[in-house]
């Protein structure tokens, strides 16, 4: 048997889901590490990360300690419990301006979903009675721009954009000028995607927030990472460099209709204190729902 | 945090002074280190688990070369392992006898299909082959006309039939043209999907059960977390997947999903994408993304020199 061989019949076992694994653990008879151990090990396999992982069994374990814990099927309500701790304090609603339009611009590296999420979150202002411009920020990509048109008729938005090639920050510019035309309550500037590390990128989105700030007194009004809930811990990386040169406001965290957990956003609220706001669950219009701290932490531990 | 673990990892290694052969011990600390290196890459927990305890049993008893310490040892038993478990068998891709050679993209949402269908496209057609692609996403708007647009970039033609047919049919349809204009290879772009999504899984065996094609390339985000595993597992189970594309490989991700997919699938990493440029894709280097996993540099440089 080859090398690879061996390994993906050891692999065989896994097949189950980890977390129905955590549940084998929370059914053991008696409370002792192997318990934590797997406990930690269903974490890992939500993308928790090592840190988190370590100090939320942590959590768990003195809490257990403090109400006198026998038994482990009372451990995920522990569990729960210590991460909406973690996620609590968060100021999750939308800044909007006192008077004028409201400008959110939405960043991310490439793929994550970022023009989708305007999509939606256009469909949910429009709903409630908003006016709604979307500026085609990402001059970039092969028909980025018709993809946002797409969104903005499903949506009933207005779509300020230039041709492929041309300088983001003037088309942001363009967009501000139309929404105080057309008295629209909202502009969401969509953005080519970039990775973090790459400085010259950064620094073009420097430039479109420069230019909205200056244009628009009090803007941007959030700036929305848009982070891919499939992505492991280069999503620390990604809000860590997305913070820097932009002051992200709020994340929305995709993809979560898939069987990914997300879990990377725990050392990411954890770490860098930056609200999650949205969660995407799939590829719909109405697929965006406002995030909610106890409801991911119960999908988390539970499920 | 990675700076973090590599730090810790120096010390655990300094403490280990060379010695004849690797004791349980030596082994013991280092592989502790490893496997947090492992998880901070990204590569699943359960995989981390199996290559730990694998890599541990080989090396206990092993004779520790002059000119390293056994935790560097240690380390370049584990890189060796690591390139030889993503490496082996060949990478190029399978050509139909008959052409033309037939290859579907698949993959989640966003993962880089259609960006690496055009360089695919590209790296053919500077090797005279004659490449047609056929745009197979008629759900992401514009998706067909992204790779128009990419097509006239690259000087390779495109076939669609507009977004309101199906898939499978747009498929065949395009085969057919190919056949018919003398292409040698068609590739088709198929729209995003998660595994777990039963109808649209369905629509890809029924395009594969069509078409008959020559590889199905997997195309993975190298950013991908722990999922990746289910992802591959499904995807290869009711596909038979041939190779794996790994895409922004340019970011700073260390990558580990690309093991635990080979592990997974036994599938081949075939190629990489190093930017959003179309330009040619490149080939797969087990030994560097091994060391990127490791993200231990200097160790092994070390061990090189050695
Ligand atoms: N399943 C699922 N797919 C999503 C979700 N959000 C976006 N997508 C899909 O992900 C893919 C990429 O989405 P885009 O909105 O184009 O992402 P982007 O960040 O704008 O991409 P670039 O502009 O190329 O950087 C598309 O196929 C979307 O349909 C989600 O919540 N769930
Ligand atoms: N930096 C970088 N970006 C890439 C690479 N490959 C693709 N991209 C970018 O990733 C984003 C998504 O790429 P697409 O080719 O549209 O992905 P897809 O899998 O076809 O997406 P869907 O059809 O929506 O599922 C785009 O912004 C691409 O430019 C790569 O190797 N490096
Ligand atoms: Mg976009
Ligand atoms: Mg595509």
């Amino acid at each position: 048997m080859g090398l690879l061989d061996k390994f993906r019949k050891g692999l065989e076992k896994s097949r189950e889901a980890v977390w129905g694994r955590l549940a084998q653990a929370f059914s053991r008879q008696r409370l002792d590490d192997t318990v934590f151990d797997e406990m930690e090990e269903a974490l890992l396999a939500a993308d928790v990360g090592v840190e988190t992982s370590v100090w939320l069994v942590e959590q768990v374990r003195k809490k257990a300690r403090e109400q006198r814990i026998a038994t482990p099927e009372e451990l995920p309500a522990l569990l729960q419990q210590a991460m909406e701790e973690a996620l609590a304090g968060m100021d999750v609603t939308m800044r909007t301006a006192a008077a004028g339009p409201s400008l959110y611009l939405v960043v991310g590296v490439n793929g994550v979903g970022k023009t989708t999420t305007i999509g939606k979150l256009g469909h949910r202002l429009v709903q409630r009675g908003a006016r709604v411009i979307f500026a085609a920020g990402d001059t970039f990509r092969a028909a980025a721009i018709e993809q946002l048109q797409a969104w903005g008729k499903r949506a009933g938005c207005d779509v300020v954009h230039h041709s492929q090639g041309a300088d983001p920050a003037a088309v942001v510019y363009d967009a501000i000028a139309a929404a105080k035309a057309r008295r629209a309550d909202y502009i969401l500037c969509d953005t080519a995607g970039r990775l973090h590390n790459k400085a010259h990128l950064m620094a073009e989105l420097s430039k479109i927030h420069k230019v909205v700030s200056r244009e628009l007194p009090g803007a941007p009004h959030e700036v929305l990472l848009v982070l891919d809930g499939t992505t492991g811990q280069n999503a620390m990386l990604q809000t860590k460099a997305f913070k820097e040169v932009v002051q992200v406001t709020g994340i929305a965290v995709t993809k979560l209709d898939s069987t990914a957990k997300g879990g990377v956003i725990l050392p990411i609220v954890r770490e860098f204190r930056v609200p999650v706001k949205w969660v995407g669950l799939g590829e719909g219009i109405d697929d965006l729902e406002p995030f909610d701290p106890s409801s991911f932490a119960h999908a988390l531990c539970r499920s | 945090m990675l700076e973090g673990l590599a730090n810790s990892l120096q010390r655990a290694l300094a403490k280990l002074k060379a010695k004849g052969k690797l004791t349980e011990e030596d082994v013991q600390e280092a592989m502790r280190e490893v496997r947090l290196a492992l998880l901070a890459a990204d590569v699943n927990v359960k995989v981390v688990k199996d290559f730990v305890e694998r890599v541990r049993a080989r090396a206990i008893g092993q004779e520790v070369q002059q000119s390293l310490t056994p935790g560097q040892q240690v380390v370049k038993i584990v890189y060796e392992e690591l390139t030889e478990l993503m490496g082996g068998s060949q990478t190029r891709l399978r050509m139909a006898p008959h052409p033309p050679t037939v290859v579907m993209m698949v993959g989640l949402q966003g993962s880089g299909k259609t960006t690496t269908t055009a360089k695919l496209a590209l790296s053919f057609r500077r090797h005279q082959h004659r490449p047609l692609m056929v745009a197979a996403d008629v759900y992401r708007p514009a998706a067909i006309r992204q790779l128009e647009v990419l097509g006239r970039q690259i000087d390779v033609p495109v076939f669609s039939l507009g977004e309101g047919e199906d898939p499978v049919r747009i498929a065949e349809a395009g085969v057919a043209e190919a056949r018919r204009m003398g292409a040698d290879v068609v590739l088709i772009d198929t729209a995003g999907r998660t595994h777990v999504d039963e109808a649209l899984m369905q629509e890809l065996e029924r395009m594969q059960a069509q078409v008959h094609p020559d590889e199905v390339l997997l195309v993975v985000d190298a950013m991908m977390g722990q999922d990746a595993v289910h992802v591959a597992e499904a995807f290869h189970t009711r596909l038979g997947v041939t190779g794996v594309v790994l895409t922004k490989l340019d970011s700073d991700t260390r990558g580990g999903a690309a093991l635990t997919i080979r592990a997974v699938t036994g599938c081949p990493i075939k190629f990489v994408g190093m930017g959003e440029k179309i330009e040619p894709l490149e080939a797969f280097h087990p030994d560097r993304l091994a060391s990127r996993i490791l993200g231990m540099g200097d160790v092994l440089s070390l061990i090189e020199r050695a």
